[in-house]
């Protein structure tokens, strides 16, 4: 048999045609053109459908940045930052007592992530809003004491509604990523003389980041969103607003465009922020892995 | 002989029904280096594990620099030490791990200072400065921004073995060091080591690497099913050793 260097010089030896200058046609993609020619048609017609339709979007370009839906706007995100912070606290917290070798810790933990998990937002937001049904008066005997309608505001019931039971979630995230970090740089750190406390600060939780961060960036995009059930217990967030707009003038749809509008428009100023963060805890972290 | 840097005294560590460690006592004079062999599973890395509290002990006792490991006596009886205590405890001894266990998140200069500054609080530019001789020692002066990532095992296992000394420990344990490198890695971790050695670091060393253990080490043990099978100076072990199990385990080895 020939070996593969033979069989090249054999083959030089033919005269093959020469056809190094010759044009190459492009291909002509038609499965592509017609995908994208009917995907086009169909847009179109719908963005007919919705420009013919019964809305004055005269009236969606006057209330876009009208006093009381800006307010609402501003309501809106202060209360998915406040929210979530708290969120990201409980679930720091309860994520590490899960963790703990301490069962009744563990078992609040579980209890805790049960019982928010299990029962819709909109309810816990209700019930905390109505706390003083239960309680007409709370605070520490002795030290003050308040009227719980005075105190559970709908500002604050929403935070606590949105916050606590964005706790339960978050807390299973934070667990996803202290689990994701290998047991031996928990012995590396104490081998150093690190206690729990500080290896986690310093060594366990930066490492984490990198596996929290993008399920925490869904999280807060969708608290951006679950703000507005707080609607139903009159905090005055950008839905909320609207709907008192179309209640007085009857434009319901323009108003909820203009509410939708804006959502889009904290969702796309905030969502470039998660990887600012996601590339500063990258670091160390071996190339596109 | 004067008081031995590291003295344990009958200690047993079971893993549910395995018995790890079934009664292991020996003595570690300070600037000796001490080579524990023997198959997997014979307690060696438990032992090692147990000097450094990374495990806890069902008893017997270990003593380093004449002080009780993990308790605190109070006339007949012992009160385990808070985690603070066994933390600084810990600070005596330096460990170096199979698996280097480099922190990936920060530079080679930035794992050597760590302990330093965060643990023994140390002024960071001393640290620094102690931290690039440190480095130049194991011969990686120019990779000190490198990542974990980017060093080879090889560089990560001198750059671990570095962290540990930035500690300033009075004793050095090496759990398989070089178990985890590509055969042509392991020569370059074996000379920071033996360097070490000959700088009179007491050091205690898990290893496979009977050249190294006959080349550096003033004694080696032999273990077996959780027992000191065999121990003595290193050419007499792995040379002629006396006991059955001793010679089966090297004609396995040396095979």
């Amino acid at each position: 048999m020939a070996s593969p260097s033979q069989n090249f010089e054999a083959a030089a030896d033919f005269a093959l045609p020469d056809i190094s200058r010759l044009r190459i046609v492009r291909r002509w993609h038609i499965g592509r053109w017609l995908a994208a020619g009917s995907i086009m048609l169909l847009l179109a017609l719908i963005g007919r459908a919705f420009a013919q339709g019964q809305i004055e979007w005269a009236y969606v370009y006057r209330f876009f940045a009208v006093p009381a839906i800006l307010s609402g706007v501003m309501n809106t995100v202060i209360m998915s930052i406040l929210a979530m912070a708290l969120g990201i606290v409980l679930g720091v917290v309860f994520a590490i007592m899960r963790m703990s070798d301490n069962p009744v810790l563990r078992g609040v933990s579980i209890g805790y992530a049960w019982l928010f998990r299990g029962t819709p937002v909109i309810l816990q937001l209700l019930l905390w809003f109505n706390l003083a049904l239960v309680f007409p008066v709370i605070g520490v005997p002795g030290l003050f004491e308040a009227r719980t309608v005075d105190v559970m505001t709908p500002f604050a019931a929403a935070l606590l509604g949105l916050g606590i039971n964005q706790g339960a979630y978050t807390s299973e995230v934070v667990r996803a990523g202290l689990i994701s970090v290998d047991a031996g740089q928990y012995e590396a750190a104490q081998a150093i003389g690190m206690t729990r406390l500080r290896s986690l600060k310093r060594i366990i939780l930066p490492q984490a980041m990198r596996v929290i961060l993008p399920p925490l960036g869904n999280e807060f995009i969708g608290m951006i969103k679950l703000t507005s059930l707080a609607s139903v217990i009159q905090y005055a967030e950008v839905l909320h607003n609207a709907e008192n707009i179309y209640y007085a003038n009857s434009r319901v749809i323009e108003l909820l465009i203009v509410a939708g509008l804006w959502y889009l428009v904290i969702v796309s100023i905030l969502t470039p922020f998660q990887m600012l963060l996601e590339r500063r805890f990258a670091r160390g972290a071996a190339k596109r892995r | 002989m004067g008081v031995p840097l590291v003295s344990i005294k009958d200690l047993r560590k079971s893993f549910g029904a395995f018995e790890a460690l079934a009664g292991v006592s020996m003595d570690v004079t300070a600037g000796e280096v001490l080579c524990i062999i023997g198959a997997s599973g014979s307690g060696k890395t438990t032992l090692l594990r147990c000097i450094n509290q990374l495990v806890e002990f069902d008893s017997g006792a270990i003593f380093i620099d004449g002080e009780l490991i993990g308790y605190r006596r109070v006339k007949d009886r012992l009160y385990p030490l808070t985690e603070r205590d066994i933390a600084r405890q810990r600070l005596k001894t330096g460990m170096v791990f199979q698996r280097f266990n480099l922190f990936p998140h920060m530079t080679a200069l930035e794992n050597l200072i760590e302990g330093p500054v965060q643990v023994l609080r140390r002024d960071r530019d001393e640290a620094l400065r102690e931290a690039c001789e440190l480095l130049a020692r194991v011969g990686l002066r120019g990779k000190a921004d490198s990542f974990p990532a980017d060093l080879s095992g090889g560089q990560q296992q001198r750059v671990a073995i570095a962290r540990a000394l930035a500690m300033r420990p009075k004793l050095m344990l090496f759990d398989e060091p070089t178990s985890a490198l590509d055969p042509e890695l392991v020569g370059e971790v074996l000379a920071v080591m033996k360097e070490l050695a000959q700088s009179g670091m007491t050091m205690i060393v898990v290893t496979h690497e009977l050249g190294f253990a006959r080349e550096v080490a003033n004694r080696v043990v032999f273990m077996d099913h959780g027992l000191i099978v065999e121990a003595g100076p290193a050419a007499e072990i792995l040379n002629s050793p006396r006991e059955a199990r001793t010679q089966a385990f090297l004609a396995a080895v040396l095979a």
